[in-house]
């Protein structure tokens, strides 16, 4: 817990970010089209885990229903794709309001009549839970037969239409992952981060110190379900299909937790190196199974399962922190 | 000039009356001090001036204003901030956060709120300890923490529960003396829950006498700690 300010760990950490950016930017040159696929895999959970990391890492409100931001953002865009060609950037920004109005309405609901804690993570189940039945029966996107995005051969990368090969889709959400880092590292050095914090800190006691605590939680489940939208976009386009039981399943809303989980929630660089941890041990089991030749139906999930319960034994503040100690940088929570 | 007013405010917890009917006013500039043996109901009238909880009735005017029934925050950004009995910082934040959260509430930039913070951490001799994180304090800091944090929101009145609880003499009188560098320095208000008699004896200017509930006595602190009911009632109690 004690963290003593390190001299020159601010310079530390930019060295460090910008080694990594740097070869995550040289990578697809070095790794096979598989290898390519994992890190696309895990900088997405990186994404998301960072989008879900302000609303419990910073502001201290547990949701369980992540995976409802991202549906409704991927039916938003693919929709208005097949049906009247609109391209996904603009499919995005009308996505944002879907889901910062649909996490204002269940913030509202829950901040408004005191629903916290495990209550609150409840709530926010039921709205997922809500949201895929609601789009299994709705024929306009297809109810349970799914949506698919038509899938041809293109010349070349489309960046606009989100259309072409897995390395433009690497440096997509490449890119998407710096800019969440950037955007929560500048929250959390801002007036609205030191309200999260100290409302996930302690309630009663920011409000004591004047903190108008409902309105701090209405930006937090906002902001989050507003950056969470562009992963829905992102998974629309990248795996052309959508199916409501896949898209709003309870199996991805928590799936997204696991790797701020892993990596230390409420730290930035946490939600990023969890996503690789879990996602990188992932594949690796699963290339081992098959390797062997053994059918072991949910043995990911049962995988999951340990690897949770080993990091919470062994590091309940996550991998981060004792790893950014080791490395000299700030690993604190703040 | 009256700063606060508390007129038969009363709070009930199932049959039990914590507060009765209790009036009192505490003039601008002022340390007021409220004393009486634990379970009087001294924390929970402090809830109610603090807007942590609303009374069931009676009302609470501070500076012309009905501020019962406001929510904490609103209290707080009219002026009154408090300390808890049990001490409440943001554990896993810096000394210095903590602090600076409560600069926050009339700064809108972070960087200005950071100097105001160093200048109350330099008041309670915490500038030192900024960087270390609460949690790891010592309870005497924490308390002193919790008090830089109530006045980093610039209030008019401020609400000290039992702070000196807790602390070694030396440590009282520094408390003291900061306490009173304070109300001269800045005519800020005082009003303070305490059961170490000697900072009572030392700060306050009036003393309200709570048992059970009730006021049984106010007045000078010299006069009320001669009075029989409160000697009987409290100060006697102290003395087995
Ligand atoms: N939130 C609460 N719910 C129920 N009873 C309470 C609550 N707060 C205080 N009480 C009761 O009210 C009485 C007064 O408590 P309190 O105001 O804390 O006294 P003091 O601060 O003078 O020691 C006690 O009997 C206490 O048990
Ligand atoms: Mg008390």
């Amino acid at each position: 817990m004690m963290v003593p300010r390190v001299a020159g760990a601010g310079r530390r950490s930019v060295l460090l970010l910008g080694a990594l950016l740097a070869a995550f930017v040289a990578a697809p040159f070095f790794v096979n089209d598989y290898l390519l696929t994992v890190l696309i895999l895990s900088l997405y959970f990186a994404y998301i885990g960072q989008a879900w990391n302000i609303m419990m890492g910073f502001a201290g409100q547990l949701s369980l229903g992540h995976a409802i931001y991202i549906g409704l953002a991927a039916y938003v865009a693919a929709t208005l794709f097949t049906r009247l060609g609109i391209d996904p950037w603009i499919g995005f920004a009308a996505a944002i309001p879907v889901a910062a109005a649909c996490g204002a309405v269940i913030g509202f609901l829950a901040f408004r009549f005191g629903v916290a804690g495990v209550y609150f993570a409840i709530l926010t189940i039921a709205f997922a839970e809500f949201a895929r039945i609601g789009f299994d029966n709705w024929n306009l996107v297809n109810a349970s037969s799914g949506l698919f995005l038509p899938v041809t051969q293109y010349a070349h990368n489309d960046v606009w239409r989100l259309r072409g090969d897995p390395t433009m889709f690497y440096y997509v959400i490449l890119a998407a992952t710096a800019v969440a880092f950037v955007l929560c590292h500048l929250l959390l050095r801002s007036r609205i981060g030191y309200c999260w914090l100290a409302i996930r800190e302690d309630e009663e006691a920011a409000r004591a110190a004047g903190i108008d605590t409902f309105r701090y939680k209405m930006y937090a489940v906002t902001i989050s379900a507003a950056v969470t939208s562009f992963a829905g976009v992102f998974y629309a386009f990248f795996y052309n299909n959508l199916f409501p039981e896949q898209v709003f399943g309870i199996s991805r809303s928590i799936e997204i937790i696991l790797g701020p989980i892993i990596g230390g929630v409420g730290t930035l660089f946490g939600p990023i190196l969890g996503a690789f941890v879990l996602t990188g041990l992932a594949e690796t089991l699963n290339f081992v199974i098959s390797a062997s030749g053994l059918d072991l139906p949910g043995a990911t999930q049962v995988f999951y399962g340990v690897c949770l319960l080993v990091v919470m034994a062994a590091l309940p503040d996550g991998v981060w922190p004792p790893l950014a100690r080791r490395l000299g940088v700030s690993g604190d929570v703040k | 000039m009256t700063l606060l007013k508390l007129d038969s405010v009363s709070k009930r917890f199932r049959g039990l009356v914590a507060v009765d009917q209790v009036s009192f006013a505490v003039p601008q500039g002022a340390i007021f001090a409220v004393i009486g043996p634990n379970g009087a109901g001294k924390t929970t009238l402090f809830n109610m001036i603090a807007g942590a909880m609303a009374p069931d009735a009676g009302a609470i005017v501070f500076a012309g204003e009905a501020i019962h029934g406001l929510a904490a925050d609103a209290v707080c950004r009219r002026g009154i901030a408090r300390t808890f009995q049990l001490v409440r910082p943001f554990p896993a934040l810096t000394v210095e956060d903590n602090v600076l959260i409560g600069a926050l509430l009339h700064r809108h930039e972070v960087g200005a709120a950071r100097v105001h913070a160093h200048a109350l951490l330099a008041r309670l001799d915490l500038l030192d300890k900024r960087q270390r994180i609460a949690a790891t304090l010592t309870l005497p800091d924490r308390k002193r923490l919790e008090v830089a944090r109530a006045l980093a929101t610039e209030p008019r009145l401020l609400l000290l529960d039992e702070v000196m609880a807790g602390l070694r003499p030396t440590e009282t009188d520094r408390m003291v003396a900061i306490l009173r560098a304070l109300n001269r320095d800045s005519g800020l208000t005082i009003l303070l829950i305490e059961h170490v008699m000697r900072a009572v004896m030392a700060l306050a200017s009036r003393v309200l006498v709570l048992d059970h509930g009730v006021a049984i006595a106010q007045g000078p602190p010299e006069e009320v700690v001669r009075d029989p009911t409160v000697v009987q009632s409290y100060l006697g109690a102290e003395a087995d």
